[in-house]
């Protein structure tokens, strides 16, 4: 029962909060409801006993990535902050792709067969992450590494200052 | 007698609890929130201290005096400071966002309170035992700088905003050689759960095992708590105390009191992960493991003092080079042998 009422306050709490990031017309309250937004799917992690996957959340997305769209909104020109989270109103388009995504997800959801596994989710469930993570998938694991540093090295590279080296004729 | 007297209260307060019939599952929640309220009085007492220590401490270093006038060694200066900061009006200037800015001086004192929440402040003292305690910790430290850069988004004024950007930059670069400190705790001790590392340090601290991340992770958490010399998000000769600018009256006592707060808990972590805990040096076992602790946790907020009244703040891009140049590579280094350590000799 207290599960069931934390999962509606959560949810209401989830869905509200992602509506107003899309709906709100200044862009900095839309990034802190989106933050709101990560909470809440940290708490369903939590509910789901994914304890691990609930600090990841909080401090990839609600510590770093949020982070991320608030160095975009400061240097964001602040003449019309009231009405920087740009909204257009592209119905005819929008409405048939939103209900399209949703029947596909429906339909998958409900066509595969969920068994729930009988084994309770462990005590300590980092202890079960880690060899998973850093034994069994370490390849695919370092892959990932090395493509977000090579992104991110190519990043640097695109913002570099170009040298003006053809005034020298 | 003294050593459980904290445990023993809150066994005789759910004793007491489950005696007049409540259900389990209300007596657990009745007692996290009688921890929560008992965890906000520590954090409220403890800040109220601190402002007096701070004037105490700074007045040595500067051959003054200090606060004398207020009743025995000027002991009550603490409640005309409080009593002075409540009566002020709280002015909302017209051109801020008044949601964020109403909003900030509230959401600041969450994240010190939610990490106080998860550390054992003496023998099976912690109000909730967390098996990724550390790693909880890391997290919600974070989301202080978002609570900081509000104040200074939405008091639209220059100076706020320059120091909304500057502790947004300090705070996630200093985030990263934190991090990259606390791995090399994480690898000796095998556990992320903050009591696991306290019974880690039973044979030898961990400030001595591990005194290259020590020290980064004291000169990053410093940085994280803008404490002098790195407290640039206010620096009051450049930017006008930065981000509060613009508050009065309460909204700048909650800031004024969440450094505080957060100096508290940058105390109570390094006392935690490197000083033992409440573990009792030299066997000494006469006194009790929570006052143990304080003992610790206060010797860390005197150096701490001691630092900002000596060190004039540093440049920002001094500031910076720091951290990237200086700070991540040695705490990367720091974790490559204690890795090869922990292979070949097997700590």
């Amino acid at each position: 029962m207290g599960e069931f009422i934390a999962f509606i306050i959560l949810a209401v709490c989830l869905l509200g909060s992602a509506l107003l990031v899309v709906t709100l017309r200044d862009i900095v309250h839309a990034v802190l409801c989106l933050i709101l937004v990560f909470f809440s799917v940290a708490g369903i992690f939590i509910l789901l006993n994914a304890d691990f996957l609930a600090v990841v959340q909080i401090l990839v997305y609600a510590g770093g990535v949020s982070i991320m769209v608030v160095f975009g909104v400061m240097t964001v020109q602040r003449t019309q902050i009231q009405r920087s989270n740009s909204a257009n109103s592209r119905f005819l388009v929008a409405i048939p792709v939103v209900f399209g995504t949703f029947l596909v997800a429906a339909i998958t959801a409900a066509r595969n067969i969920w068994t729930p596994a009988n084994v309770p989710v462990p005590e300590n469930d980092i202890k079960h992450l880690a060899p998973i993570l850093l034994d069994n998938y370490v390849i695919p694991f370092e892959a990932a590494a090395i493509l977000l540093t090579v992104a991110m090295t190519g990043a640097l590279l695109l913002v570099k200052e170009v040298k003006d080296s053809g005034n020298k004729s | 007698m003294f050593e459980t007297i904290f445990v023993d209260a809150a066994n005789w307060l759910r004793n007491l609890l489950i005696s007049i019939n409540l259900s389990p599952f209300v007596v657990e929640v009745f007692l996290h929130v009688v921890k929560m309220v008992v965890i906000l009085v520590f954090v409220l007492l403890n800040v109220m201290w601190l402002v007096y220590m701070e004037r105490k401490v700074s007045a040595r270093f500067q051959c003054r005096v200090g606060p004398d006038r207020n009743g025995p060694y000027g002991l009550a200066q603490i409640f005309n400071d409080v009593a002075k900061l409540i009566s002020k009006e709280m002015i909302l200037p017209t051109h801020v966002n008044k949601k964020m800015y109403l909003l900030a001086p509230i959401l600041i004192f969450a994240p010190p309170m939610a990490i106080l929440a998860v550390t054992p402040m003496g023998e099976g003292m912690a109000a909730v035992d967390l098996n990724l305690g550390l790693y909880y910790f890391v997290a919600i430290a974070g989301i202080n700088t978002v609570v900081v850069w509000m104040a200074g988004w939405s008091s639209n004024n220059k100076y706020s905003l320059v120091g909304g950007m500057r502790a947004v930059a300090q705070m996630v670069s200093y985030e990263i050689p934190l991090l990259l400190a606390l791995v090399g705790v994480i690898v000796l001790t095998g556990t992320l759960n903050l009591n696991g590392i306290v019974d880690a340090q039973k044979s030898a601290w961990l400030i001595f095992t591990q005194p290259l991340a020590f020290f980064i992770y004291f000169i990053a958490a410093m940085a994280e708590a803008n404490r002098a010399p790195f407290d640039l998000v206010e620096g009051e000769s450049e930017i006008i105390s930065g981000p509060y600018t613009e508050y009065s009256g309460m909204g700048f006592a909650f800031f004024f009191l969440a450094e505080y707060a957060n100096l508290l808990v940058m105390a109570i972590m390094t006392t935690t992960l490197f000083l033992g805990g409440w573990l009792a040096p030299f066997g000494w076992t006469f006194i009790p493991s929570w006052l143990w602790f304080i003992i610790k946790v206060y010797f860390v907020i005197w150096v701490v003092m001691w630092m900002r009244w000596t060190f004039p703040r540093i440049r920002i891009d001094h500031l910076m080079n720091l951290a990237w140049k200086f700070l991540v590579p040695l705490a990367i280094a720091n974790i490559f042998v204690t890795g090869l350590a922990k292979y070949f000799i097997g700590i």
